[in-house]
């Protein structure tokens, strides 16, 4: 039988507003089959974003949804997450939003290790506003702000991640959909912040400009790029120059957890009360 | 039972304030001069099974007081004029989206890094035009120790109430001097509960305006879902762009507190019946106006105050009728004059509006303010 993604789905809230061939729809339908696969309760779990293309994800989603400001998603999730920490919360957001403006917010709930999922699309550019260059676009290519080439360096927003101390990294792509939900399903089950990379493309405004023939040619690259970390091992340091990394790359199990430790505040105040 | 009598500081006083309201969730970052709530809140929440978080900036506190408060929390957050300048953008937020929360700034030099221990009281504007777009303001300018206590409280009354930030707005010199304070009983002082939802989860929109100009607010995790956004939004809290929707819930949000000035607008009248001139003042300005026109009276000269308790919304109202009453309008202020730009505006050309503006870190002194009320003829 066929997946059932209506259930997940707000009634009359499609068609999304992404492009034809942009990979956040790929994201999403990975989430839901995550969220199912764990039996979430819609209304005791919380899907927050930012702004951008990515950060519309939410209002599709039948759950209890916040759409937050630019970069704010974590914070605000934090928030949400501290006031009620039974709740499942799940972030979800683009590379601008979540390490250029969000930067700083995006570290501090990785170094804190709160309980929360975060799910970054990162397409290399800001595509709602036109196709700038974020700060994941590789040095030397196109965007509307970079028209002699992307001076600057970008990040590694997995090794970021992990520098800034999350529990759980993994990184997957847009074109390999059947890893999605099961990155996304280890992420949730871990106990602390997990932070889940899918590479992703966008064909109107960052693949036009980099000679991207077709959406099809940026899937393949995805495809080509993609190591899997097992595969990896095997692999020497020529063969993988210029391959990216996918599957659980960090995992970190002796971390307390953020909303734990401060229950145990709660009881050392009482206590000294 | 005799009452509970401490020596506080306003900014202690305004910590304890807030947990007699009710809250149970703090978000903050350090800043001179308002560091001290967040240290009284953070030793006191966890007491009560409460939440504090120090977070990585000011935004980051903004935003984790909002998030806390859909998710049912009520909630505080304390800065001063560099944090209230970087909480902005998601103090809209809060506008728009409708969520209840506190903001307790305190009143230091500026712009900028300013002086941060020299007491100011330039942020009045701030707490009306600081973030962009049309939106609900209220704010609130405490004299006292006391005061500070009791209007914190009233800040998240009207928060709740009218579902919407409300900022408390205490210079240096209130946040920092030691007073007598006597603490209310549990129940003495009101307290506004949060308007929830009657209606199952299944018909529940997040600003149905059928509940009237305050629609009730469900929280994360209680059962409801539904969707918020800094968007302009349709009743059940998708964003939409529609001419016709997006006007009349902008005039919604406004109207919550413009037609609700009575209620919200508090003052005090000082010896203003048989008055020629009107000292305006707010804040520990007041303290030195209240004793230049006790002065003024003994030299003969018919003086009187009128102190703002709440700034915002502006007691347009009241100041108009003394316009028409009094020969001239005295403002002190430590700032180049922002409230006189209000009186000027409700004076109406009717009465000349004299201020005294000092920026210098020092306070303004009962002898300025008596050589302004002389001016006055």
């Amino acid at each position: 039988m066929a997946f059932d993604y209506d259930k997940w789905i707000r009634p009359g809230k499609l068609p999304h507003i992404w492009c034809p061939g942009c990979g956040h729809g790929i994201v999403m339908k990975g989430l839901i089959r995550a969220m199912e696969t764990l039996k979430l309760k819609k209304e005791e779990t919380a899907v927050v974003s930012g702004i951008g293309c990515a950060s519309r994800l939410p209002g599709y989603i039948d759950c209890c949804t916040l759409h937050t400001a630019h970069g704010r998603a974590a914070a605000f999730a934090t928030g949400v997450k501290m006031a009620k920490p039974e709740m499942n919360v799940i972030l979800v957001g683009g590379d601008g939003d979540g390490t250029a403006i969000g930067g700083n917010h995006f570290i501090h709930a990785c170094r804190r290790n709160i309980d929360m999922t975060y799910i970054i699309m990162n397409n290399y550019i800001y595509g709602m506003t036109g196709g700038q260059f974020s700060p994941c676009t590789p040095t030397g290519h196109k965007a509307s702000t970079t028209p002699y080439g992307n001076p600057d360096p970008g990040f590694d927003i997995a090794k970021l991640a992990i520098g800034a101390g999350a529990t759980f990294v993994a990184r997957g792509t847009a074109f390999h959909a059947n890893q999605i939900d099961k990155l996304i399903v280890e992420a949730i089950q871990h106990k602390g912040f997990s932070v889940v990379e899918i590479l992703d493309d966008c064909p109107t405004t960052y693949g036009r400009r980099n000679k991207y023939k077709s959406v099809i040619e940026m899937m393949n690259r995805l495809k080509e790029v993609a190591v899997p970390v097992k595969a990896a091992e095997k692999m020497t340091a020529e063969q993988l120059q210029g391959k990216v990394l996918t599957g659980v790359l960090y995992k970190e199990e002796s971390k307390p957890e953020y909303t734990a430790e401060y229950a145990k505040v709660i009881e050392r105040a009482k206590a000294a009360k | 039972m005799s009452k509970k009598v401490a020596f506080l500081q306003g900014n202690e006083a305004a910590a304890h304030g807030a947990l007699y309201a009710g809250c149970d969730f703090f978000g903050g970052y350090p800043i001179t001069p308002s560091t001290e709530v967040a240290e009284v809140m953070s030793i006191e929440l966890p007491k009560i099974g409460g939440k504090f978080i120090q977070m990585e900036d000011e935004i980051g506190a903004m935003a984790a007081i909002l998030g806390a408060s859909l998710a049912g929390a009520k909630v505080l957050t304390s800065t001063s004029g560099p944090g209230l300048s970087l909480k902005q953008e998601l103090i809209g937020y809060g506008c728009i989206a409708e969520i209840p929360c506190v903001i307790y700034n305190v009143m230091r030099g500026g712009p900028s890094t300013g002086m941060p221990t020299g007491p100011s009281q330039s942020d009045v504007m701030c707490a009306k035009w600081g973030t962009h777009g049309d939106h609900p303001a209220i704010c609130l300018t405490p004299a006292s120790v006391q005061e500070t206590y009791e209007e914190v409280i009233r800040a998240f009354n009207l928060s709740e109430k009218y579902r919407t930030p409300v900022m408390v707005m205490p210079d240096e010199i209130v946040a920092h001097m030691r007073e007598r304070i006597v603490f209310p009983e549990q129940g003495e002082i009101e307290v506004v509960p949060r308007k929830s939802p009657t209606v199952p989860p299944e018909q529940y929109k997040p600003y149905d305006t059928s509940f009237g100009d305050v629609p009730p607010l469900a929280s994360f995790g209680s059962g409801y879902k539904f969707h918020v956004t800094g968007l302009n939004k349709m009743q059940d809290g998708f964003p939409t762009t529609k001419a016709d929707i997006v006007q009349a819930e902008e005039e919604r949000q406004v109207r919550k507190v413009d037609a609700n000035v009575d209620d919200i607008v508090t003052f005090e009248e000082y010896l203003l019946e048989d008055a020629d001139v009107v000292v305006v003042a707010y804040g520990s300005t007041s303290r030195s106006a209240r004793y230049a026109v006790n002065i003024a009276r003994e030299q003969g000269v018919k003086a009187g105050m009128f102190r703002i308790k709440t700034f915002w919304p502006f007691p347009d109202k009241q100041i108009k009728a003394l316009a028409s009453k009094v020969k001239g309008i005295v403002i002190p202020e430590m700032n180049l004059g922002m409230c006189s730009l209000e009186l000027e505006r409700c004076a109406q050309g009717k009465v000349p509006v004299l201020g005294i503006f000092r920026v210098d870190g020092e306070p303004i002194n009962p002898d300025q303010i008596l050589e302004k009320i002389k001016e006055v003829k």
